[in-house]
């Protein structure tokens, strides 16, 4: 699997190299990255070598997750780009540690009428002052991505996996929501790329390409939630990290909630188990607990997960869409637990 | 003079040198214009909001520390969100030193105002709204200051929360004063925080009128050092509309002052009618909980100097009615579990002790009698709450 997924890799670099024209390309501008401002065209970083943002440039690599954040169906293509002749490290805790000049590239889109279309392009740059997140959509034509602070919803149509269209009003973050995920301690963070989640193959390709530092120890990989093969307890684990822990933690947006998801967090109320509402509100639809054991309907995370309703919804940003496969997923493990 | 003196030296030195007004107007794309002046203000700017509705469709929020949000008035420059799409309230804050004047909040789906982690914050003539009156499909905060030191709320309107019109959770150094509390299930609610002071507000129509609570298994426990004080608690006879689960949903309709699992209470000068429950009510948090590090007694509540009413005329929890009745009709103005230590009442009031001698033992099993106490008993006055100089002065 691994070899298959190496070549898979190798042929979209070959490809791009391949259909690159004869004229030389820029390379991705550092100076954009790490100087002050936010540059209004995604074009202007030079992250990508065609107009419509497919074929990563030079040193800007494809990276891949064992567990995804999902957000309303939608193709993810993320890349790291890491200033040549420097390395990212990993600290004690698996955190990927990037240096200054470092970019995050996510672009989000759909296949729609059989074609694959691209509807914004999020960026986190690292710069001598931290970290800075920018949201860019992309126009019709698919050949630029504009920055929007402000975000913006797009109304879309697409076909989900299970076959059934679906119509939303997708939303594009605004500068500051990208903080509310990607923020801990109230500094703006990466937040996928931890060693535990990194893929075997996005690994292996970063330490090839001597963008990261060999770590000294390892860091066991949490499992993909979709990977029935792997145990419910983390699976569900899994998905709770990944789509739910960015936020709640001890110091991320949801602290004062007492409601912890990490994949680390032994705790079992502060997972939820027998866990009390405090600002819930409706969101707490009725019920006493975030998991009453044994029952996810009776459970306030199940409500909340499923739900639409802004007020009610988690996340709070981000999705417009239910996961039916992920809330199918937490409530087989809610209701495997002892009552 | 030389204190208003140094005030202002204090305040010029804390500005910018280019602060700048940017005016944001009511009308098309008002969502996209506001969330950019709020993203794209610098330090020391002002965010002027035109007279007028703005149509939202969407959360707002405000990162950049110093900056001032400020409208026309709270009747005249309006963000509604009755048509909001996304995010857990109306308007998020999560820089420090932001001061919020002088518009309104109304219908948001979530909370109204929520200001998270954001030090030295001032909400000052502010009102969020549930224009449908109270109702459970409202949302739960209208002002919401969360883990933060330094909170000043005043001469502000909140009506129709579902939890609480003003909610203080796990912060330090507070003061909410002058404000209304109109109809929401709790007026105003001070919960795991330290240091606060409630004071010269108006709270009527709620279910309860001011809470100081303390819930297990949050980052900040043990609260402490509340004063309630100068209010007008009336007739908060509403029956309780909080959602199930949510631990407001059990305060009983008709509570003027709710004093749960809190240390140092003082409720004093105020004047507390038409409560039908109670107008003071000290309790232990009664359910079950799992933290080592939870207290949930109620200790050294002082209760004196407040004007009483009537009260206790339409109890609401169970056996209340017949509890009332060997009382001759009606409750006494206090009434108090019986558990923890240290409850003074030095005001020529009954207060109802039903003799409960375990955490969480049901009402049913009260041994009520007349809480004694030997003479006027004594406390410690608390220190007054200090705010920086520079929260005060944004009041002007």
């Amino acid at each position: 699997m691994r070899t298959v997924l190496a070549a898979v890799a190798l042929c979209i670099a070959g490809f791009a190299v391949s259909a690159a024209p004869t004229r030389p390309i820029a390379p991705v501008d550092d100076a954009v990255i790490t100087a002050k401002g936010m540059p209004k065209k995604l074009s202007d970083f030079g992250f990508f070598k065609d107009a419509s943002g497919w074929q990563p440039n030079k040193g800007v690599e494809l990276y891949r997750l064992n567990s995804a954040l999902f957000t309303d169906y939608a193709e993810k293509y993320r890349y790291i780009y890491v200033p040549a002749g420097q390395q990212a490290v990993v600290d004690d805790d698996g955190l990927l540690q990037f240096p200054v000049g470092s970019a995050l590239i996510k672009s989000f889109g759909y296949e729609i009428d059989g074609q694959d279309r691209l509807l914004e392009t999020r960026v986190l740059l690292h710069r001598a002052d931290g970290w800075i997140a920018l949201p860019y959509v992309w126009n019709a034509e698919q050949t630029e991505a504009v920055l929007k602070v402000a975000g913006k919803r797009v109304p879309v149509t697409f076909t989900d996996p299970s076959g059934a269209t679906r119509n939303i009003s997708y939303a594009v973050p605004n500068k500051n929501q990208c903080k509310e995920c990607h923020s801990l301690s109230g500094a703006v963070v990466p937040i996928g790329p931890k060693m535990r989640n990194l893929a075997h193959d996005t690994l292996d390709m970063l330490l090839s390409n001597a963008m990261l530092e060999k770590p000294d120890r390892d860091h066991p990989p949490i499992p993909d939630y979709a990977d029935a093969a792997m145990p419910l307890e983390s699976r569900a684990r899994a998905y709770l990290d990944i789509n739910c822990a960015h936020c709640h933690n001890r110091q991320g947006s949801a602290s004062n909630s007492g409601l912890f998801l990490t994949y680390e967090e032994e705790s079992p109320v502060h997972i939820g188990v027998g866990k009390r509402p405090v600002a819930a509100g409706r969101g707490s639809g009725g019920f006493q607990f975030a998991i009453a054991p044994g029952q996810p309907d009776q459970s306030i995370l199940m409500h909340r997960l499923k739900s639409l309703e802004p007020g009610v919804a988690m996340p709070e940003v981000g999705r417009s869409l239910v996961h039916d496969e992920g809330a199918a997923l937490l409530g087989e493990w809610i209701a495997a637990m002892e009552e | 003079m030389i204190r208003t003196l140094l005030a202002a030296t204090a305040l010029c030195c804390s500005m910018p040198a280019a602060a700048k007004t940017i005016t944001v107007e009511a009308g098309a794309d008002a969502q996209e214009r506001l969330q950019e002046a709020l993203i794209l203000a610098e330090p020391g700017d002002v965010v002027e909001l035109g007279a007028g509705t703005f149509e939202l469709t969407d959360g707002l929020s405000l990162d950049v520390d110093q900056v001032t949000v400020r409208g026309a008035g709270m009747d005249k420059s309006i963000l509604s969100f009755a048509g909001q799409l996304g995010a857990g309230e109306g308007l998020l804050v999560t820089s420090d030193d932001v001061v919020l004047r002088d518009f309104a909040v109304e219908d948001s789906k979530g909370d109204g105002i929520k200001s998270k982690g954001a030090d030295r914050i001032v909400y000052h003539a502010i009102r969020v709204e549930w224009t449908g009156g109270p109702k459970a499909s409202n949302g739960a905060y209208g002002i919401y200051p969360v883990e933060a030191s330094d909170i000043l709320v005043q001469d502000s309107v909140v009506r129709g929360a579902s939890d609480a019109g003003i909610y203080v959770g796990q912060s330090k150094n507070i003061i909410v004063r002058r404000n209304t509390a109109i109809e929401n299930v709790a007026g105003i609610e001070i919960e795991n925080s330290f240091d606060a002071e409630v004071t010269e507000n108006l709270v009527t129509g709620n279910t309860g009128g001011i809470l100081v609570f303390d819930l297990p298994n949050l980052p900040q426990m043990g609260g402490h050092n509340v004063l309630v004080a100068r209010n007008a608690i009336i007739a908060n006879n509403t029956d309780n509309f909080a959602p199930e689960g949510n631990i407001v949903a059990s305060v009983p309709a008709g509570t003027g002052v709710m004093v749960m699992a809190n240390r140092n209470v003082q409720v004093v000068e105020n004047a507390m009618i038409n409560n039908g429950t109670t107008n003071v009510m000290v309790v232990a948090y009664t359910q079950s909980f799992d933290d080592p590090n939870y207290d949930p007694t109620p200790r050294d509540v002082y209760v004196a100097d407040n004007v009483y009413g009537r009260a206790g005329f339409a109890p609401d929890f169970e056996g209340g009615k017949q509890l009332a009745a060997a009382f001759g009709g009606a409750l006494p103005a206090i009434v108090y579990d019986g558990l923890g230590k240290g409850l003074i009442v030095n005001d020529a009031v009954q207060v109802l002790n039903l003799g409960l001698t375990r955490v969480g033992q049901p009402p049913t099993e009260a041994k009520p009698s007349l809480h004694r106490q030997d003479g006027a008993g004594e406390t410690v006055a608390l220190s007054p709450i200090v705010l920086p100089a520079s929260m005060e002065a944004a009041l002007k």
